[in-house]
């Protein structure tokens, strides 16, 4: 077994005429976090789609576990997220459930276990995140936090050997924002998985993960351990971690020059 | 709301479905004169039918005793065969019944009527009626009244 | 000018490029819907929650309209009729009509508004907070468990509500012919007995509201899951779904009654 657990090579992937990805590479390792940043509109969030084999790219391969994922038939792509969990930025709790029904959901439908076993299991995985209390509540009735608990309580339900985390701690409160960024830490320690976090919130994400990988223009800019890249000397690197309002990304959007437009 | 509250609601729905098609089907429609009974199949030639149809009623004495099943023309005798499924229940027609088609009202549907002979033998399945009357088509009528009338006022 | 005139051939091109594509993505759609029905055998429960929220939240408004429909038929039909000395036929009249187009084409119409709107606007919202990409990452297929449930719910809820209209609506014609207009009511049953055919009004009107239903709830739970995840494209998507197959019924309509009542 390699301890490689996602391969990318060569990515193309556009929307329309937007280039998202063009010619991205990557390697995550089976154990440990891995951090996607850059900036809002760098594709993170598709990534992690490609990723679960919900987008197709245009060329280039992504396999996962040594599965190519675009490459398999519908049966074995969805035998293959049932080891992937991924939590979406809202949630993306089931309204219509409760929250123990939630969690309960893909248990139900990728076992056999009976109602006793699935009762333990679910209340289990909502102790670990701490909302045990919650098993009666509706989805509608809880935080923003509190249904990212909830979805990633869900998420473990299945032993997953990844879990993707979309954006986990944008428009959290400094609490809830705290709970996560530990729940995330510790939960992977426990588990021992590879966990993928895309995010764009530099210092908690730099604080938890064990690689970073910082991506611009489809491409990646610099890899590397968190300590490494806050000495890192490239100008780029260094305007994100600091959130510098001019640098390399600049200030303006591509316009022709002001007098040009005033006179004109 | 619970599941068991939910299935009972969609058993009542389709309940009052059933009961809707049932109501629609014995009381407005003409299942209830289909009868499930048994039939027997009589035919009569006619030189004109008029606006006789399939499925128009077959009566004697007012009283509707079966329908109308088939109407082909006969292109060698130059008449219309009208064939009728009547009721096994009315099996005693004589063989001299006469068939007549008839208005029902001055402009109202037409159906067949039967007047019964006085034969000892009675109607089998398959027969065929001899004597009938063709319908009266109201333009002919007029048309006729008019003629006499004119020849009346030479 | 001219370039004026060329833009809006060029828009018209695009906007028939599109609806044509649209066209066979829903019908792609429709085919993919079909086929995740089979697994419903195994889920009957999830088709059963639908039942209740698409056909027997429908019911109420459907029993209201089928009782005035059927009483304004009555009132209308017989100031008609007695001029001729013929308000006898009050009850055949408003059988048929009800029978043949009334009770399929507005239970159809009352469908679209009251259950295809709310079905496009669950979906579509299900996709905008992600709820449709959760269940794929979770290995969970949501054309079988969200779409064909529903899909299958409308297409038997839509004959079963029409049934029931045309039966209210001839009750409500007896209440105003019979207990009000003070008709006999020996003619108001016993001459739709004679005149209402089984198989060609009774079976045909059947025939027809399940095509309307699965034409009805393919365009809502299509606009639904095909909508622009955000809240105007949902409100867009919500006043497709009405428009698109009220227009659809309407259609169908004319089609189906002249394939079936030529003879």
């Amino acid at each position: 077994m390699s301890d490689i657990l996602v391969k990318i090579r060569d990515l193309h992937f556009s929307r329309g005429d937007r280039k998202i990805f063009d010619g991205l590479s990557m390697d995550i390792p089976r154990r440990g976090i891995t951090a996607i940043m850059g900036p809002s509109g760098s594709g993170k969030t598709t990534l992690l789609k490609l990723i679960g084999g919900q987008l197709t790219p245009d060329q280039g391969s992504i396999e996962v576990d040594g599965l190519n994922v675009h490459q398999l038939s519908t049966r074995k792509l969805f035998e293959l997220r049932q080891r992937m969990g991924m939590l979406f930025q809202s949630g993306a709790l089931l309204t219509d459930l409760s929250v123990f029904e939630n969690v309960a959901y893909p248990l139900r439908e990728h076992t056999k276990l009976n109602d006793a076993m699935i009762r333990h299991l679910v209340l289990l995985k909502l102790n670990a995140v701490g909302l045990r209390g919650a098993a009666q509540m509706m989805p509608s009735e809880l935080s923003g936090g509190m249904s990212r608990r909830v979805a990633l309580a869900r998420a473990i339900a299945l032993d997953p050997m990844m879990i993707m985390y979309d954006e986990p701690f944008t428009g959290q409160d400094p609490i809830s924002m705290g709970v996560l960024v530990s729940l995330i830490s510790e939960l992977n320690k426990a588990l021992n998985i590879c966990s993928i976090v895309v995010s764009h919130d530099v210092p908690d994400t730099l604080s938890i993960s064990d690689t970073v990988h910082f991506i611009s223009a489809g491409k990646v800019v610099e890899s590397g351990s968190p300590e490494a890249l806050r000495e890192s000397q490239s100008k780029w690197t260094h305007q994100f971690i600091h959130g510098d309002a001019d640098g390399p990304v600049p200030f303006h959007y591509p316009a022709d020059p002001i007098m040009e437009d005033l006179c004109r | 709301m619970t599941s068991r509250k939910i299935e009972i609601l969609v058993g009542l729905f389709v309940a009052a479905a059933i009961a809707a098609f049932f109501m629609l089907a014995m009381q407005v429609s003409n299942m209830s004169s289909y009868g499930g009974g048994e039939n027997y199949e009589l035919s009569a030639r006619f030189d004109n039918i008029g606006g006789l149809k399939v499925r128009s009623p077959v009566s004697a004495g007012g009283v509707t005793i079966g329908r109308v099943t088939g109407i082909q023309y006969n292109s060698e005798s130059y008449e219309a065969v009208v064939v009728m499924a009547i009721e096994t229940k009315y099996d005693k027609f004589p063989v001299d019944t006469a068939a007549s088609i008839f208005t029902s009202g001055l402009l109202g549907e037409q159906f067949v009527g039967f007047e019964p002979g006085a034969e000892e033998e009675f109607l089998k399945q398959g027969d065929v009626i001899d004597l009938t009357q063709s319908a009266l088509v109201l333009e002919q009528i007029i048309g006729q009244f008019l003629y006499s009338k004119a020849d009346e006022e030479e | 000018m001219f370039s004026g005139l060329i833009d809006r051939v060029a828009h018209l091109g695009a906007a028939t490029i599109h609806s044509f594509r649209r066209l066979g993505r829903g019908s792609v759609f429709l085919l993919e819907v079909i086929a995740s029905c089979a697994s419903l055998f195994t889920r009957p429960r999830l088709l059963i929650k639908q039942l209740y929220s698409v056909g027997v939240q429908t019911l109420i408004i459907i029993v209201v309209a089928g009782l005035f429909v059927g009483m304004v038929m009555a009132l209308q039909s017989y100031y008609a009729l007695i001029d001729f000395g013929a308000e006898d036929s009050v009850g055949v009249m408003v059988a048929l009509s009800l029978m043949r187009e009334l009770g399929p084409v507005v239970t159809a119409l009352l469908f679209a508004g009251r259950a295809g709107s709310a079905l496009t606007a669950e979906i579509g919202l299900m996709k905008a907070t992600e709820q449709l990409s959760g269940m794929e990452m979770m290995a969970v297929n949501p054309m079988q468990r969200i779409v064909a449930p529903r899909f299958m719910a409308g297409v038997i809820s839509m004959p079963l509500l029409a049934t029931i209209f045309s039966a209210v609506g001839v009750i409500g014609a007896y209440l105003v012919a019979v207990e009000l207009l003070g008709l006999d009511s020996g003619p108001f049953w016993s001459q739709p007995q004679n005149k209402v055919d089984l198989y060609l009004d009774l079976y045909n009107g059947i025939i027809k509201s399940v095509v309307f239903g699965v034409v009805a709830t393919w365009i809502a739970v299509f606009e639904g899951y095909d909508c622009i995840p955000t809240s105007e494209g949902l409100g867009q998507a919500t006043t497709r779904t009405v428009v698109h197959s009220s227009l659809a019924i309407l259609f169908l309509d004319f089609v189906l009654t002249a394939l079936m009542f030529t003879k």
